[in-house]
């Protein structure tokens, strides 16, 4: 017997070394990781900004005869227009965040010559919703002035000046945070749990209950082996947007690192999900639906398509308790407006709280055999 | 055998399962070098009592020593000085069996040469096959090869050679034995009497729970002559298994 001390760190980077080679080679693992989320950014790369509804008040005088008037009243444009009663309520929407944007479309002069002018007034309250609109109206703009009738003359007049000004907030710089946030949330629910219900189904961890490998470094080196991969897959997915897409990384490398750093926050919360349905499962079978459970209002509900606002205001409640939508709006504002990690420390912290319930509960229903 | 050294020494072992006693009270001694085997019908608490000796399992009462070591306080110890074969284990997915072996070194803290441990039971030619490609007697010498790498005392073989045909077993009976020539000890369970009898130098056979019966297993047969039993049947010199071997070959096959 040789004396030297027994070390769990290295036996559990052996199980990290293992997972991961396993890892790549199942192809589940990697289409869900990679694939998918891929798939839907190039889908609506493309699509851009429709997906995205926005309420933009109406000045009353406004012309309503022209084609950007129709384009922006028409029903796929992703805009709802709002005519208000008083100028004194639609500017206190607009200061609230309720309306993204106010336009006011005027003839250039009275000749009628279809020439128009376009006033756009933003405010900071209303987010991300007054860039988008922002982003939409110049490319209809710009789309209108290289087909039809030409407008001229677009002016873009800021309500107050914002951080982020001039900037263009392109559909990616919403679907890529969304569809990244989302993809950590699926491998971390499904691939944990197949991963831990498999390898207590086929004896493996019993197996190496046998060695003198502690429990902990069992779990421990299985999530580094997931993290690795998934924030491979994350560093792919960012790139990818970034260079065909153009997805915004304000502060360019530090911004990615920072994404990457709530990537990883995410995904170690997330699999605390995952540890929780596979030891909640009786069966194989019974895995899919009980991560879609989790997983599935997250989709729908967490900011991941579409922006929490666009939903009724009964359903807003439940959206915001999501961690998915904390960890989708903090990758929005680190890479979109620029923010640091402290600047979303709420987030950070509200995620790291879904974490510590979950963890409680993992570790409550987990079984080893 | 008398004189050997006590390796493993079970006394007044109990598992309970609720109400259910699984073991109610069996006491042995395993000796250094031997081939032990553990008889008995299926659910006669065989796996159980190898479990907890294993430390994969916590006992209800008495006193289990692995080499001088406690199984209640010095799991940890143990684990390292015995290599285990479970029943039915699986192994890491879409891995290699060389790449297996490296897992495994890893889990053990020990550097092996995972091409002579193949070699050493006889899957040299199989380093990059994944463990579910295997035929049923190449993944148990796989698994035991497993069991070796980090150079036991004891290593605990679950029902080695259920559902293999008659040649893989003499060869993995074969393959045990090399190991228990090399002075690693064995403990086995089965519930084939042919192959205790060919296999192991004592058995003991379990009983719903208890030991009714412990010796070598010539002495055992000696006994029960001794108190006037007699096969109904003429015993021949061959049976049928001889037949089938000398009509297809001892040679041990892949498929």
């Amino acid at each position: 017997m040789s004396e030297q001390e027994y070390s769990q760190i290295t036996a559990t980077l052996a199980i990290t070394k293992a997972s991961l080679k396993s890892i790549f080679r199942s192809p589940s693992a990697v289409v869900f990781s990679l694939a998918f989320p891929l798939i839907f950014i190039v889908v609506f790369g493309f699509i851009g900004g429709g997906s995205i509804s926005v309420d933009v008040g109406l000045t009353k005088n406004s012309d309503t005869t022209n084609m950007l008037y129709k384009i922006l009243d028409g029903e796929n444009s992703g805009v709802n227009l709002i005519a208000y009663k008083s100028e004194e309520l639609m500017n206190a929407d607009l200061k609230k965040g309720n309306i993204a944007a106010i336009i006011n479309i005027q003839p250039v002069d009275a000749t009628h010559d279809g020439k128009i002018k376009v006033a756009l007034q933003l405010c900071d309250a209303s987010g991300r919703n007054g860039k988008i609109f922002q982003s939409q109206l110049g490319s209809i703009v710009s789309n209108i002035n290289s087909t039809g009738t030409p407008v001229s003359d677009m002016k873009i007049q800021m309500a107050e000046p914002t951080t982020i000004q001039g900037r263009a907030y392109k559909s990616i710089d919403f679907i890529l945070p969304g569809q990244l946030g989302f993809s950590l949330l699926a491998s971390g629910v499904f691939g944990t749990a197949f991963v831990f219900f498999s390898l207590r189904q086929t004896l493996v961890l019993k197996r190496f209950f046998a060695t003198p490998i502690k429990r902990s470094g069992i779990v421990i080196g299985e999530a580094i082996a997931r993290l690795i991969f998934a924030m491979m897959g994350s560093v792919v997915i960012i790139l990818i947007g970034k260079f065909a897409f153009g997805f915004t990384l304000i502060h360019g490398v530090t911004t990615f690192l920072e994404m990457l750093l709530l990537c990883s926050l995410g995904l170690i919360v997330f699999m605390g999900f995952g540890f929780v349905v596979s030891g909640l499962a009786k069966n194989e079978s019974s895995i899919p639906p009980l991560a879609n459970i989790i997983t599935m209002p997250q989709f729908l509900l967490a900011g991941t398509f579409f922006s929490i606002s666009n939903f009724p205001s009964w359903l807003q409640p439940i959206c915001k308790i999501l961690p998915l939508t904390y960890l989708n709006d903090a990758l929005r504002k680190v890479a979109f407006e620029g923010q640091g990690l402290w600047d979303v420390h709420t987030q950070i912290l509200i995620i790291l709280a879904w974490g510590v319930g979950v963890y409680i509960l993992a570790i409550k229903v987990f079984k080893w055999e | 055998m008398n004189t050997a050294k006590t390796i493993i020494s079970v006394k007044d072992l109990v598992k309970k399962y609720g109400d259910f006693m699984a073991v109610k009270g069996i006491s042995f001694d395993v000796y250094e070098g031997e081939i032990f085997g553990l008889l008995g019908p299926n659910g006669a608490g065989k796996t159980t009592s190898l479990e907890i000796m294993e430390t994969l399992r916590e006992k209800t009462s008495g006193e289990v020593l692995i080499n001088g070591l406690n199984v209640d306080h010095q799991q940890q110890e143990i684990k390292k000085i015995i290599g285990v074969q479970l029943q039915a284990a699986g192994y890491y997915p879409g891995l290699s069996l060389m790449e297996l072996l490296q897992l495994f070194s890893g889990l053990y803290n020990r550097k092996v040469n995972e091409m002579e441990m193949l070699a050493s039971v006889g899957l040299q030619d199989k380093a990059k096959a994944k463990h579910k490609e295997l035929s049923g007697g190449q993944k148990q010498r796989f698994s035991i090869a497993t069991t070796l790498i980090n150079n036991p005392k004891i290593i605990f073989l679950d029902e080695p050679t259920t559902g293999l045909d008659p040649q893989a077993r003499r060869n993995l009976w074969d393959l045990i034995r090399e190991i228990r020539d090399k002075g690693t000890t064995v403990v086995i369970t089965t519930h084939y009497m042919d192959e205790a009898e060919n296999l192991c130098d004592r058995v003991g056979v379990i009983e719903s729970g208890k030991i009714i019966a412990m010796d070598t297993p010539d002495k055992l047969i000696d006994n029960l002559i001794a108190s006037g039993f007699e096969r109904k049947k003429e015993v021949k010199k061959a049976n049928l298994e001889d037949v089938f071997l000398a009509l297809t070959g001892k040679e041990w096959r892949d498929e």
